[in-house]
């Protein structure tokens, strides 16, 4: 829209990283915690510290859903992980002749179980921990799911044609890395988002575009449509397992499970099972597919191995992927970084941090690049409260948020109703809350208090955590107990750094027009 | 920048014409590229397919930067029509000749 191609990629920078740019920092918040989902689910869990075995767990997790749920169409086993102490379990329940197949809506309870090694259902705290916010990141929350996964992809390419044309508008992108310029307004704002886009930028386009692709074939399923005439049929053709096999109404009894499970690891060298299906259980036509776990390999889509579930017969195997199903299933375990260990979980996570400050110093540096050219700095246009206030909700209101629903996790009565919605509810009216003070409050003074509430929330998590749980980061560090460790050491450092920048925000002074017009010239093009 | 106080109206209509062209016009003649393409590229079909929609996230950027890029927003239009009618017959036709599964 502008001569010159630096100039036009300048505009389309600044248009493209704003319009979505709340949406997008909130994915990089939730998305960024999402990569400790399990560690956090168990933070929130901290009645269960039991870590079974893998085969003995997957073993009992069938007989109890024999117990329960012998007519389901079919059950889903995720065994423990080295991460996860708990089994996740869900099922279809049966289709009824001529009634329409039932969604998979409702409340999660109804089709899902959390059980122990011995396959008893968990008794802790009624929440959906980590998983929530894992969910809130590509699901969002409040509206339909199908929705969501639309305006969230429509962000991820804003972001996507944001940080091409990012990169070609800093011209000396690289060179201005080493220059983060302390305490000079506006030329910090843009040092800041210079230095934390260069600090990780191969992660931000990756983590963009593998992102994109985890949904691809809903975003863009044309390329699918082209050569099949139903997705199934590209779907079975490259997964096995997923064609329905046919009732025989003959029962027959499960072979155990433990076996297969011995086989197929041998199969995939060792790996660990990272999920167990059977269909139709009970049945002389049942199924056992067993799938390698994500955390085996960097390649997302897990091979599988299906074996009859009454003779224990190997029946289908996964093809060898061809090149570009190999290149998918690596960017989308790229993406989810499920492969990660503990060195790389924490630099996914840094990044991941990186990512949400560039995003947030973004946002700024278009309130502030504009404040200095406001034809009455007192009573700016609509755009520009808009802009200004949704910034401090979004960079501080979220956080709040996530604090409180950790907050919540501990303090909301154990018997109550409907538990786990009101931990979540709790983050968005905190949320909420900040949105209204944003507004109400003169922007410098809105900052200022809700940087500090962001602070003192996190602040209060270790307190309360220790006040109404056993287990603590004191005694952790006694028996050995990390997890609570790790946690409470990640609030308070976000406390420290949600407080600094609350006194950062009090000490500010909009910057003077003489030297607005002394760097002016610096950022024409930024 | 184009944070003028008010801009002026010939330029908004500009902006909203190159939005036009750059998102749902661009959506459709990216959705055609990746559909011939994962008609022929020369892959398995499974292959191709994937293939195909891997790029067009590539294929969509790149587009919508050159529509942002370009002085004259007549010629924008004139490429995209063009395109999108051009490679949207070719698709047409393969499908007619060659079927799907």
């Amino acid at each position: 829209m502008k001569d010159g191609f630096r100039q036009s990629m300048a505009w389309l920078h600044t248009w493209t990283g704003l319009l979505l740019g709340w949406l997008l920092f909130a994915m990089f918040v939730t998305g960024t915690a999402a990569y400790f989902q399990e560690e956090i689910s168990r933070w929130m869990k901290p009645e269960v510290t039991a870590a079974p075995d893998r085969e003995a767990a997957t073993q009992a997790a069938i007989t109890y859903l024999h117990r329960t749920q012998p007519d389901a169409e079919s059950w889903f086993i995720s065994p423990p992980s080295a991460r996860s102490p708990t089994v996740s379990t869900f099922w279809q329940p049966r289709k009824v002749e001529g009634e329409e197949p039932r969604k998979r809506r409702g409340r999660r309870g109804d089709t899902s179980a959390t059980l122990d090694g011995q396959g008893q259902p968990v008794t802790a705290r009624e929440t959906q921990g980590g998983f929530f916010l894992y969910r809130f990141h590509f699901d969002l929350h409040y509206m339909p799911v199908y929705w969501a996964r639309y305006l969230v992809g429509v962000a991820a390419m804003f972001m996507l044609i944001a940080i091409f044309s990012g990169i070609v508008t800093h011209k000396k992108i690289f060179a201005d890395f080493f220059m983060l310029r302390f305490g000079k307004g506006q030329r910090s704002w843009l040092d800041a988002h210079n230095v934390t886009a260069v600090f990780a930028l191969p992660f931000y386009l990756m983590i963009t575009y593998t992102g994109l692709v985890t949904l691809a074939t809903m975003y863009m399923p044309w390329g699918i449509a082209a050569n099949y005439s139903k997705p199934d049929a590209f779907f079975e053709e490259v997964f096995p397992g997923r064609k329905e096999m046919e009732r025989s109404d003959i029962g027959a009894p499960l072979v155990p499970v433990r076996p297969l499970m011995e086989v197929a690891r041998q199969r995939w060298n060792g790996a660990e099972i990272g999920s167990v299906r059977i269909a139709l259980p009970g049945d002389q036509n049942s199924t056992i597919t067993l799938t390698r776990a994500s955390s085996g390999a960097i390649g997302s889509r897990g091979e599988s191995m299906v074996f009859s579930g009454t003779t224990g017969d190997l029946l289908e195997e996964s093809p060898t992927q061809g090149g570009a199903m190999a290149t998918q299933s690596v960017m989308i375990g790229l993406h989810a970084g499920r492969f990660a260990g503990w060195g790389l979980r924490w630099l996914y996570f840094l990044s991941g941090v990186g990512g949400t400050i560039m995003v947030g110093s973004g946002l700024v540096l278009w309130t502030v690049k504009r404040r200095a050219k406001l034809p009455d700095p007192a009573r700016p246009h609509f755009g520009f409260r808009l802009v200004s206030r949704m910034n401090i909700a979004a960079i501080a209101g979220l956080p709040a948020g996530i604090a409180t629903y950790f907050l919540a996790n501990r303090l909301l009565p154990l018997g109550m109703a409907e538990r786990a919605d009101w931990e979540i509810h709790s983050l968005f009216i905190a949320w909420g809350a900040t949105l209204i003070w944003a507004i109400a409050r003169p922007e410098k003074r809105a900052w200022v208090e809700s940087l500090t509430l962001a602070a003192g929330l996190f602040g209060a998590v270790p307190v309360v955590n220790a006040l109404t749980v056993p287990r603590n980061s004191i005694n952790g560090l006694r028996s050995g107990d990390w997890l609570f460790v790790a946690f409470d050491i990640a609030m308070l450092m976000l406390a420290v750094g949600f407080g600094y920048a609350a006194h950062k925000a009090a000490r500010a002074t909009t910057a003077k027009p003489r030297r607005a017009r002394a760097i002016k010239e610096e950022l024409a093009t930024a | 920048m184009a944070s003028r106080a008010s801009p002026a109206p010939r330029y908004r209509l500009a902006v909203a014409s190159r939005v036009l062209a750059a998102i749902p016009l661009n959506y459709a003649l990216t959705s055609i590229v990746t559909a011939l393409l994962a008609r022929h590229l020369p892959l398995s079909r499974a292959e191709a397919s994937v293939a195909a929609t891997l790029t067009s996230f590539l294929i969509f950027a790149l587009i919508a930067m050159a529509i942002f890029h370009a002085r004259s927003t007549a010629k924008v239009w004139v490429w995209m029509i063009g395109s999108t009618a051009l490679l949207g017959t070719l698709l047409a036709l393969s499908l007619q000749l060659g079927g799907r599964a």
